[in-house]
């Protein structure tokens, strides 16, 4: 199985510890894989603004970074989302090899433990692309059968406690450059997630996305919070130490 | 041009009540989950509804000409009118023709669209709308904020004191009970007077030539069924096909829109009341345009559940007037740019793209990626700020050259780290209003892997 | 051109092709006993239920809660009231009725919905002007759901039929729930074996 690791552009930058901790768990878990150099965005900033066009020349350098992988896999639903849309449309084998991570885990490798321990209170933050884009769960609207793979893995964790949410998977307000652009209500819609997150006691907010991670930490800090944020691939690695 | 965005932060400054309003329609979305899950066909329900309205728009010429058909045999009177204009002068003559002097309206959001009220008074009508929630919004001559509940902004406070000045309330009264009973006195007296009752319509069946009208209240009946004149108006996009298929999109309409399992009443409208005269007025109105837009015709699916609103984080937030168009909420701001693309360019951005609204449409209309494809569409018109098509252009430029994306990261960081707080965090930085930025690390992924898996 | 064949014209351009009409399954239950459901249906709709097999628990109920200097009018055999449906010429005579009484033509137990036509109700505005309304429905004419209800509904030569499901109410007001807006202020339905 060959894997190349897409971390996206904003973990490149400002979140390493999650690319690291996906890339562990990865090898942890047997697998040889390969981060392509070259890589930098998947587009998708761009094309929710309105200029998905802008976003050509990009699926085609993902394309080449990529092309020799079978599996592509990347610690953002959001990302992988895009990029899962982008690639079929111009056709790319690719568009059926890329996974979020979570999704991978069961789905392809069929985990069913994972050796890390994790003792804390811990609210999911269900981001919505992961969510409703890759079904990465049962979204709250649908009268379906549940399923919820994030849960899934982290149920593996020794140690944690997975709280319940008044609003299990409402949305944190990010949305890309939503977040600046309508600045006001991305505010007040981390803030009451945020809120639910304290009342039902979480210590820690985790999700498949660090990007809404990023938007809902920067409240908490302004906020003088003490809650903190991590990503979901850094818990699965046993990264327990809580900063 | 409406800005989604001002408008909201107004909305959002008065946090008592952004947060009663959320907390109020999470309610109808959290009845409504409840009563979808007690349904063990609901998602089979939703597709078929789905495809009876695909159905419905590939021959839709053909549906309005049955209905036509079978309206006239059943003894109706039939209007077509090609946009809002032409609607209210259609309604205006027919009053003046009658002699109508007192007329009762129920909900209808078509006339809200076509400013119908508006049209009336300046013709010197006392338009009485007979709705609660339209009556209070009547009284505070504001425009519905909301399709289902069009006074959900309002507070009870509010209410009493609309109806203390207009209907001799109690001053200071609030007590919902009390005032929905001095409404009823006071509506009454209208329904006796009237001699023309206007009604919207839900469905109108081809086969048939009847239309369905749904209310909790009774008040659509109340009017259309007393006053001898009842004049029906309708989106052409309101027809199905067949009276079998209401049993679908009934079953899916109340439990979508409140959480009911149906409305407590659900007319059905054939043929003139004795001695009466019905009409009906078929508008266009942008629809047909609509009808010719690929990506977006199928927001003309919509029954006007209101489950899409109810659900929005961002409306529950915002309000439905920081929409600034008759219909807010998603599929306000995936109908709105089809009128007016420039003056509504900011409505499909107003969506952090959750994807909610697609998961609660009774009809499946793809309410979220229709706003993405919108924001193609208006940037591609023009409709977007030279600094923001900058900003991408940089963006991208930046993105599809490595170096100089890992150089500029690495600057940021860098800069991130070293400036005194003044200089990252001012009225520039949107982002750091309310929110801090993330660490800056002093190494990137890349930087890590090479180090340490490369060397 | 008129703005009928403008709007047709349009239409014809812009429409999209194909897409057949769905068969609509009659989606039955899990066998649930239909009076059960019916009358968790009619509870949530605000109504009452009263199971009976007689029709002297129907007048009884009405002695005890209606006083004879009450407006009463009944469209059943076997129920007097004092107001003659026959001797109203203008449905707005009707204005001071506080109870009528109507046989429901038959109820849908997903919904509670019960089904009266023109024919069964003289006046359409009789069943929204009273003040009260009790509904007498027979156990057998219960149907499942709305798939049901449509297809025994015979539409031919109905001027005016309605589904009704519970008392006029409305939530406007912040929310609350009020029991009487502008129509009846209840619904009473009498299950008949
Ligand atoms: S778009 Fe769908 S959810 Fe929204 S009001 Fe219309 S039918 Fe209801």
């Amino acid at each position: 199985m060959k894997i190349g690791l897409f971390i996206p552009c904003y973990v490149d930058q400002f979140y390493p510890q999650v690319g690291i901790a996906t890339l562990q768990l990865l090898e942890k878990l047997g697998l040889e894989v390969n981060y392509p150099l070259n890589q930098t965005c998947c587009g998708q900033p761009m094309a929710n603004s309105g200029f998905e066009y802008k976003g050509e020349n990009l699926i085609k350098m993902f394309e080449e970074n990529f092309q020799k992988y079978q599996y592509v896999i990347g610690p953002s639903g959001s990302c992988v989302m895009h990029l899962k849309e982008q690639l079929s449309h111009v056709k790319s084998h690719l568009a059926d090899g890329v996974f979020e991570i979570c999704e991978f885990l069961t789905d392809i490798l069929n985990v069913k433990e994972l050796p890390s321990e994790f003792p804390y209170r811990v609210g999911v933050h269900s981001s919505c692309h992961g969510l409703r884009g890759l079904r990465l769960a049962t979204p709250s609207e649908l009268n379906e059968n549940p399923s919820d793979k994030p849960g899934t893995l982290l149920k593996m964790i020794k140690g944690i406690q997975l709280v319940d949410l008044n609003r299990k998977d409402e949305c944190c307000g990010f949305g890309g450059t939503f977040a600046v652009s309508e600045e006001a209500v991305s505010v007040k819609m981390g803030t009451d997630r945020i809120r639910d997150h304290e009342l039902n006691g979480a210590e820690v907010i985790t999700g498949t996305d660090m990007s809404c991670l990023m938007h809902l930490d920067g409240l908490l800090k302004r906020q003088k919070k003490n809650i903190r944020v991590m990503h979901i691939t850094e818990i699965l690695n046993g990264n327990n130490e809580v900063k | 041009m409406v800005s989604h965005a001002k408008n909201a932060e107004k909305f959002t400054k008065d946090l008592e009540k952004v947060d009663w309003h959320d907390a109020t329609l999470w309610g109808a979305r959290s009845k409504r989950d409840l009563a979808a899950k007690s349904i063990p066909e609901w998602e089979s329900l939703r597709t078929l509804a789905s495809q009876i309205k695909e159905n419905v728009l590939a021959n839709l010429d053909e549906y309005l000409l049955e209905f036509e058909k079978n309206a006239l045999l059943n003894g109706a009177e039939v209007f077509w009118a090609k946009d809002g204009e032409e609607h209210n002068k259609i309604v205006g003559d027919l009053l003046v023709k009658h002699n109508i002097n007192n007329l009762v309206k129920s909900k209808s959001i078509l006339t809200e669209e076509c400013h119908l009220n508006q049209y009336l008074e300046d013709l010197g009508y006392d338009v009485v709308d007979t709705d609660l929630g339209e009556r209070i919004i009547q009284f505070a001559k504001q425009p519905p904020s909301h399709i289902v509940t069009p006074a959900i902004h309002v507070k009870k406070e509010e209410i009493g004191e609309l109806f203390h000045q207009y209907i001799g309330t109690e001053k200071g009264a609030t007590d919902p009970q009390y005032l929905t009973e001095a409404a009823r006195g006071h509506l009454r007296e209208k329904f006796l007077n009237a001699e023309a009752a206007i009604t919207g319509v839900n469905f109108a069946i081809a086969e048939n030539g009847g239309f369905v009208v749904c209310t909790n209240e009774g008040n659509a009946d109340m009017g259309a069924n007393l006053a001898p004149i009842q004049i029906a108006c309708m989106g052409i996009e309101k027809l199905i096909p067949k009276a079998e298929h209401l049993g679908v999109f009934l079953r899916l309409l109340a439990r979508s829109a409140t959480g009911q399992s149906i409305t407590n009443y659900t007319s059905h409208f054939f043929t003139p009341k004795k001695n009466g005269k019905l009409y009906i007025v078929m508008v266009d109105n942008g629809r047909t345009e609509q009808l010719g837009r690929e990506d977006f015709r199928n927001s003309l699916k919509c029954i006007r559940c209101g489950a899409c609103m109810n659900t929005c984080p961002v409306y529950r937030k915002s309000g439905g007037y920081s929409y600034g168009y008759t219909i807010p909420g998603p599929i306000g701001s995936v109908l709105a740019p089809g009128r007016d693309d420039h003056e509504y360019a900011s409505l499909p951005f107003a969506s952090s793209l959750c994807g909610s609204c697609t998961n609660v449409c009774p009809v499946k209309i793809d309410l979220h990626d229709q706003l993405y494809k919108w924001r193609q569409q208006i940037v591609k018109n023009g409709n977007v700020d030279q600094s923001k098509k900058w900003s991408m252009q940089m963006a991208t430029y930046i993105f599809e050259h490595p170096k100089l994306f890992r150089f500029m990261g690495k600057t940021a960081r860098l800069f991130m780290r070293l400036s005194p707080r003044f200089l990252i965090y001012n009225s520039l930085n949107k982002w750091g209003k309310s929110r801090e930025l993330p660490d800056s690390p002093k190494q990137s992924f890349r930087d890590w892997y090479i180090n340490h898996k490369i060397r | 051109m008129s703005s009928r064949e403008e709007i047709l014209e349009k239409i014809k351009k812009n429409k999209p092709v194909g897409a057949i009409l769905p068969v609509i399954p009659d989606f039955p239950g899990d066998g649930e006993e239909l009076e059960k459901i019916f009358e968790k249906s009619l509870i949530k709709n605000s109504g009452n239920l009263i199971s009976t097999n007689s029709i002297n628990d129907i007048h009884e109920y009405i002695n005890k809660n209606y006083s004879p200097a009450q407006k009463i009018c009944s469209l059943i055999k076997g129920i007097e009231g004092n107001v003659d449906i026959e001797k109203i010429a203008d449905p707005h005579e009707l204005k001071d009725l506080d109870l009528v009484i109507l046989k429901g033509e038959f109820g849908v137990a997903e919904n509670a919905a019960i089904w009266l036509s023109e024919n069964t109700m003289g006046f359409r505005v009789l069943p929204f002007i009273t003040q009260h309304l009790i509904m007498v429905l027979s156990k057998k004419d219960l149907v499942e759901n709305m798939h049901l209800a449509y297809k025994k509904i015979n539409l031919k030569n109905v001027g005016f039929g309605v589904f009704i499901a519970g008392p006029s109410k409305t939530a406007d007001i912040e929310q609350n729930l009020v029991i009487g807006a502008h129509g009846s202020r209840s619904l009473t339905v009498f299950l008949m074996n």
